[in-house]
């Protein structure tokens, strides 16, 4: 429950931050993508069924009040993100730096690749490569080197809450 | 990190049935919110409650943060701009004062005509603008007024130059604005001069120029030009009419020869929006 908690708290931080502090910093109107970045994480740290956790509070707190009537959109591709960074749990080690950016880019890049997909190929914007070098990519970049400051203090949130859980089993 | 749960692991869930229920939860809510209104209620005011009160104050620092560099980037155009701009201001003057002739015969007209002056019966609240959609896909910003000062979906938002947007979800403290510029965004409008009919659609593709696009404008006389002013139209059926939207930038015959398209630059600085009116009048009253 503790655990459960926090990281609503953690989503809900990042969230409010997305929508207020990081656009106003933005470079070429363009911002990170801190949600994915904490579905991944929590992916890669915990397993699926965190990374699915959370990429669901994330998505729905967007789908709530950005989802333009149409709720679950990106908790749906949230939660596949969450899930498939699950499957890396295994191969996670918090000392190494290079899996996590690595696996939180591809994350956003299939992020923005659904997004993409799922509400502009359909209104048959068909210049992917014109999105692909304009959006999806410049928030890749941007949520990487945001990842390089941020991965150290979530990695601590999850190896604290890791021990307590560890002293009460 | 070795994670030992020896003892609960009794009983779990395999975690691809847990994907599985919640997807089809997901699936299951964007279906009963596309065709119904039934959660949205509860949702939006729980967003009222956990989401709002936080943007608001943090809005207020980033706000401040970003005043503070964009006062120093600006310091140096302002004295270039300041003589720019007094000699716009006594060309002004002289326009304005055959306006208000202008206006002064108008009014008399329109007694005469027995025409109400319809755009000063507006009534409008203000609100602050206090976050921005967290992706980077969209045009949709999210104001500090929802259904507590009488805000609703459909009505129309305004900023002192011109169109802004319209309201497409609200809450009781918060309401989203789907701005014209955005991607989704189709208004219906008219070219002030003609009373030529097109339509305006925000393009995230133009967003960078700061520009919007027209098109199925049927301009037969040959009329309009680059400069029009463009408002909306009076067939739309969720805007008010004759507000504002931009000035034409370029234009174009399309190439079944019968209509005409471009770009126009909005009326509204989209980059700088702190403060909007929102138009309590819905077009339709049900």
């Amino acid at each position: 429950m503790r655990r459960k908690i926090i990281e609503f708290l953690l989503v809900l931080a990042c969230y409010i931050l997305q929508c207020t502090f990081f656009k106003a910093i933005s470079l070429g109107g363009i911002v990170p993508n801190l949600i994915v970045m904490l579905t991944a994480a929590f992916g890669f740290m915990h397993g699926q069924k965190e990374g699915m956790y959370v990429g669901m509070v994330g998505g729905l707190l967007i789908d709530i009040m950005f989802g333009n009537g149409l709720i679950g959109l990106n908790a749906l591709i949230y939660i596949f993100v969450g899930y498939t960074n699950g499957l890396f749990s295994r191969i996670f080690f918090p000392e190494d730096i290079k899996l996590p950016v690595f696996l939180i880019m591809i994350s956003d890049f299939l992020y923005g690749f659904a997004y993409y997909v799922l509400t502009f190929l359909l209104r048959s914007r068909l210049d992917f490569g014109f999105y692909l070098m304009k959006v999806i990519i410049p928030e890749i970049v941007y949520t990487a080197v945001v990842t390089l400051i941020l991965y150290k203090p979530v990695l601590a949130i999850e190896t604290w809450l890791e021990e307590r859980e560890d002293m009460e089993n | 990190m070795a994670r030992l749960h020896l003892k609960r692991k009794k009983f779990e869930i395999p975690d691809r049935y847990v994907l599985l229920i919640l997807s089809g939860v997901c699936v299951l809510l964007m279906l009963i919110t596309y065709f119904t209104n039934v959660i949205s209620r509860p949702l939006s005011t729980f967003a009222s409650y956990v989401v709002v009160p936080f943007e608001n104050g943090l809005n207020k620092v980033g706000s401040a943060f970003e005043t503070r560099i964009s006062e120093l980037q600006s310091l140096k155009d302002v004295v270039s701009q300041n003589e720019a701009l007094q000699e716009q201001v006594d060309q002004l003057k002289i326009e304005n004062n055959q306006l208000a002739e202008d206006r002064y015969e108008l009014s008399e007209l329109r007694s005469l005509y027995g025409l109400s002056d319809q755009f000063s019966e507006y009534e409008t609240v203000g609100a602050r603008v206090i976050g921005k959609d967290p992706g980077n896909w969209f045009s949709v910003f999210l104001i500090d007024k929802g259904t507590d000062d009488g805000l609703a979906v459909d009505m129309n938002v305004i900023s002192g130059s011109g169109l802004v947007g319209i309201i497409t979800e609200v809450g009781p403290n918060w309401a989203t604005v789907r701005s014209c510029i955005d991607d989704a965004s189709n208004v219906s409008g008219m070219v002030l001069s003609s009373s030529d009919t097109l339509m305006v659609n925000g393009s995230l593709k133009l967003m960078e120029s700061g520009e919007i696009s027209f098109s199925q404008l049927s301009d037969e006389s040959d009329k309009v030009g680059v400069g029009d002013e463009i408002v909306t139209s009076n067939i739309s059926n969720k805007y008010l009419p004759g507000l504002t939207i931009g000035y034409i930038s370029s234009i174009d015959t399309d190439a079944n020869n019968l209509t005409k398209s471009g770009t126009l630059t909005p009326a509204v600085d989209f980059r700088h929006i702190n403060i909007v009116l929102v138009i309590k009048n819905l077009k339709q009253t049900k």
